[in-house]
């Protein structure tokens, strides 16, 4: 059987035209508004608390809008954005080493291989100074100079310092910004927040996304909620790979719903690997712990020069140690892209010079920024990140060199999505991680917050309105057949996993899922890979449904089913990931095939046949994914090999 | 390592609720706690009794979600650590470790160990934030701050909203929780205008949520995993009682 098929291409992704500074404003003006005393009559539903969801349901609100907000934390202030840990991009060139919006657009198109839309990034870079503006208002305690103006310091894939921070929990303080503004919302009565409350169906009537079907995580009661839009701001799916930096609770199932109800799932395969993480340290793992990027500004990473050199790293003397992202890459050196770090920290390990107990690790070492800028200067910059360091591993980074290893961090794939951030079906909106749309294969540092921000502050609010001016839309309540069938689809599925009662934990599956997505479709992927991890999805799969044992009933607090719920969605994800992953015939960003690399092990583009979004339009179950070709054309940034040699 | 735990067990908010005592055995010094107790649960479906709840999320120590009071000690014994990076080389092979949810009258129990945090949003619903609608925003230069007021406002900031401080304070009080988003706004000057209808807001929700009084007992900022100090809490009080001792509607006061 064929693994998918070919559809029509998308002609249309709804992108101003004319010069690309001036797409944006174009859009806003053209876009209808909805009168003040309208917007009150309009509900639109808000799926996730974190940088986009947040800060999307507070401007609605204060915009005049009724708004529902639903999180499955129990409270919108934990969502996983307060992980953020290095800071957020924008053009503000306070710094005078010549930032701009354009050069902001540039390195972002450029970061992500050239598989991005160029006019949604350009749209990005503009608002991000915007985005700075609005966090300073609302009080965030970003890092300052003495002389009480904004510092800023440097990331990966850029040559100026545009990354703006608080300390190492900068995702924290810009989330807690915008939590704070919904919560000034809910004060009000104009938002109304549903914690512990986890969407398992889209409603769609009459072809438009109208409502959501939800269970009550405390009570385990599952009810329809209406609304004339809904937006998506669900996160990412990292965790179809069990061990990631996401958290615990973040999956895939909003958006795996929405996609089974019509809406094109993009670029699957685009996983972002993160290159400094702390290793493994045996099976009990239940995640992976981020080491900020911005470490890579003073550390320097590298390995011994010789194989299965099992000395203290302090004695290896500076003759026997290979810088190798330094030694390779001159000119960023340890500033390089995720992806290009990532993976020569997984080459050098491959010959067998990694180090630590599972050889699957590299050093990241500070000895030489301490002597030059004194142990204090290490400390205010990055003490919180050693000390979290030193809590999980029992090691000292001021002492000894810090070990990490490359973990799955963030999915640059998600929801198919048009400039104005709607998805293939009408009404329903996705922004944030969830959505695919703006960091192509690879994101850049510190840009997740910023694309986060720029949704749900500056994009969605204009763009929401123009499909609104329409409404509001007919009534519909919980007897409509299209809401009856929703949910009964989610209480028969959840009847389904607790009747199995079988003889392994979802944990189990899950762990197992993840090793075989880390194997064959994580760093590098091959067509042989990626062929029998299909198989064995599909296999393993099956026996989830027939052998999964979830305790306890769907009356109340049951986090076996919770976890049941999402892995079992996880599993269809997996199988299109590794779909899309083969059918990729070329390298890009964190998309690695063995068979695509240049001479010097580069990633290697073939602009020629994929330079193209794969948006995946959902069929049946187990009956093969139809694909649709979004072409990407460059007009103001010329294709070229990335390099940062 | 084997260890010996006595859990809370409770089945729902009606339920009494009783400890339990569960033998786990070869536990790795190089696990999380909440990584132990994973260990705990598997074994527990698999032999066909209900798992232990307990909230977590990112296990990374910035959520705030997990909490639980261990051998007595909100977060347990390692300072400035929150429970799901408390690492069990912090114990000893052969060790009884009690494990309780958060106890507080504004956070009733909806399962063993889990816990209904939601006073902690209505505090910060009722002012604890500055009124900037989107777009509305001046450039972020225009209003230089010193350094010493933004890292002071960024350390009261770092709060991630645990409950630790409530669950570890015999009044069962959210001072330090209020505080110290009192703190980080009256530093700032965005923050001024509405630094004192804000304490007040803050103060009378933290009450009606029905949070004890501080006595200044100080167990709340040994048990912080972000080391929140004390002197929030003076800041409040300061910022409270000029605010209650003038008419907030009277321009220039």
């Amino acid at each position: 059987m064929d693994l998918f098929t070919e559809g029509d291409p998308i002609a249309d992704t709804r992108a101003p035209d004319g010069p690309i500074e001036t797409r944006w404003e174009r859009r806003r003006f053209e876009a209808k508004l909805v009168n003040p005393a309208n917007r009150r009559k309009m509900t639109v539903i808000v799926v996730g608390t974190g940088l986009a969801g947040g800060s999307a349901a507070a401007t609605l609100a204060e915009q005049g809008y009724r708004v529902r907000s639903y999180c499955y934390q129990d409270s919108p202030r934990r969502a996983h954005s307060i992980a953020a840990q290095g800071g957020i991009n924008a053009a503000k060139n306070y710094r005078n080493d010549g930032d701009s919006v354009h050069r902001l657009f540039y390195d972002t198109v450029k970061g992500g291989d050239f598989r991005s839309r160029e006019s949604n990034v350009h749209r990005l870079a503009e608002v991000s100074v915007n985005i700075i503006d609005q966090c300073v208002a609302q009080g965030v305690p970003f890092a300052r100079e003495y002389g009480g103006l904004l510092d800023t310091r440097s990331f990966g894939g850029a040559q100026v310092q545009r990354t703006f921070y608080a300390r190492g929990q900068t995702g924290q303080q810009l989330l807690l910004g915008a939590y704070q503004a919904l919560e000034r919302q809910i004060g009000l009565g104009n938002v109304e927040m549903n914690a512990r409350h986890e969407m398992l169906e889209l409603i769609v009537v009459d072809g438009k996304a109208r409502g959501i079907v939800v269970r009550d995580m405390v009570t385990g009661e599952i009810t329809t909620e209406f609304a004339d839009a809904v937006v998506l701001a669900s996160g990412g799916y990292g965790n179809v790979f069990y061990l990631s930096t996401n958290a615990k609770g973040c999956n895939v199932t909003a958006t795996w719903r929405a996609h089974r109800k019509g809406a094109y799932f993009a670029n699957p395969c685009y996983t972002q690997i993160h290159p400094t993480c702390i290793p493994v340290s045996g099976d009990h793992q239940s995640k992976l712990t981020l080491m900020s990027e911005s470490l890579r500004n003073d550390g320097r990473v590298w390995v011994p020069k010789a194989k299965d050199d099992d000395r203290d790293p302090r004695d290896i003397g500076e003759d026997e140690r290979d810088y190798y992202l330094e030694r390779i890459y001159p000119s960023f050196g340890n500033l390089v892209p995720r992806d290009i770090a990532s993976r020569a920290a997984k080459n050098v390990c491959d010959e067998g010079r990694g180090v630590g107990p599972t050889k699957l690790g590299v050093y990241l070492d500070f000895a030489d920024a301490i002597d030059r800028l004194g142990r204090k200067a290490i400390e205010a910059k990055y003490g919180n990140l050693f000390e979290m360091y030193e809590r999980i591993t029992g090691e000292d980074p001021y002492e000894v060199p810090m070990r990490i290893y490359p973990a799955v961090h963030y999915t640059m794939g998600g929801l198919w999505v048009d400039y104005d951030l709607q998805s293939t079906i009408p009404g329903l909106f996705v922004i944030g991680e969830a959505n695919f749309s703006d960091h192509g294969a690879n994101r850049l540092g510190a840009s997740a917050l910023m694309q986060g921000l720029a949704d749900g502050y500056f994009v969605l609010p204009n763009t929401v309105a123009n499909y609104l001016a329409a409404g509001p839309f007919e009534k519909v309540d919980a007897t409509h057949p299209a809401a009856v069938e929703a949910r009964r689809d989610v209480e028969d599925r959840i009847q389904r996993l607790l009747a199995i009662d079988g003889d392994r934990t979802v944990d189990s599956f899950h762990r197992e899922l993840g090793q075989i997505m880390w194997e064959h479709c994580g760093m590098e992927r091959s067509e042989a890979g990626l062929r029998k991890a299909i198989d064995e999805i599909r296999a393993l799969r099956d026996q989830f449904w027939q052998r999964v044992r979830v305790p306890g009933n769907g009356e109340g607090l049951n986090q076996s089913l919770e976890k049941a719920g999402r892995v079992a969605d996880f599993f269809e994800l997996a199988e299109l990931m590794c779909i899309d992953a083969l059918h990729r015939e070329e390298s890009c960003g964190g998309h690695f095939r063995a068979e695509h690399q240049t001479p010097e092990g580069e990633a290697q583009r073939d602009d020629d046949r994929f330079a193209y979004v794969a948006a995946w339009e959902f069929t049946a179950t187990g009956e093969p994914s139809v694909l649709h070709k979004e072409d990407l054309n460059f007009e103001y940034v010329h294709p070229t090999q990335r390099s940062y040699k | 390592m084997n260890l010996t735990l006595r859990i809370w067990r409770q089945s729902g908010p009606q339920d009494k609720g009783r400890m339990v005592t569960y033998q786990v055995d070869d536990v790795s010094p190089d696990m999380s706690f909440l990584e132990m107790l994973d260990v705990l649960n598997e074994r527990l479906i698999l032999a066909g009794e209900e798992p232990v709840a307990f909230d977590h999320d990112c296990r990374e120590g910035i959520c705030g979600m997990c909490g639980l009071m261990i051998n007595g000690d909100a977060h347990g014994p390692q300072r400035g650590t929150t429970a799901c990076q408390l690492h069990m080389r912090q114990f000893s092979d052969g060790d009884t470790i009690d494990i309780e949810p958060w106890r507080a009258r504004a956070f009733p129990v909806i399962k063993d160990l889990v816990v209904n945090r939601n006073a902690f949003d209505k505090i910060i619903a009722a002012g604890g934030y500055v009124t900037a609608p989107t777009g509305s925003a001046p450039e972020a230069h225009s209003v230089p701050v010193a350094k010493a007021d933004a890292d002071a406002a960024f350390e009261s900031a770092a709060c991630i909203g645990c409950g630790a401080c409530v669950a570890a304070c015999p009044n069962g009080s959210g001072m330090l929780f209020t505080a110290a988003k009192v703190t980080q706004l009256s530093l700032l000057p965005q923050g001024q205008p509405e630094r004192y209808t804000r304490v007040i807001g803050m103060v009378d929700a933290h009450d009606e949520a029905g949070f004890g009084g501080c006595t200044n007992a100080g167990e709340c900022t040994v048990v912080c995993p972000k080391g929140i100090p004390l002197t929030t809490i003076g800041r409040l009080n300061r910022d409270y009682l000029t605010a209650t001792s003038r008419h907030a509607d009277t321009p220039g006061t």
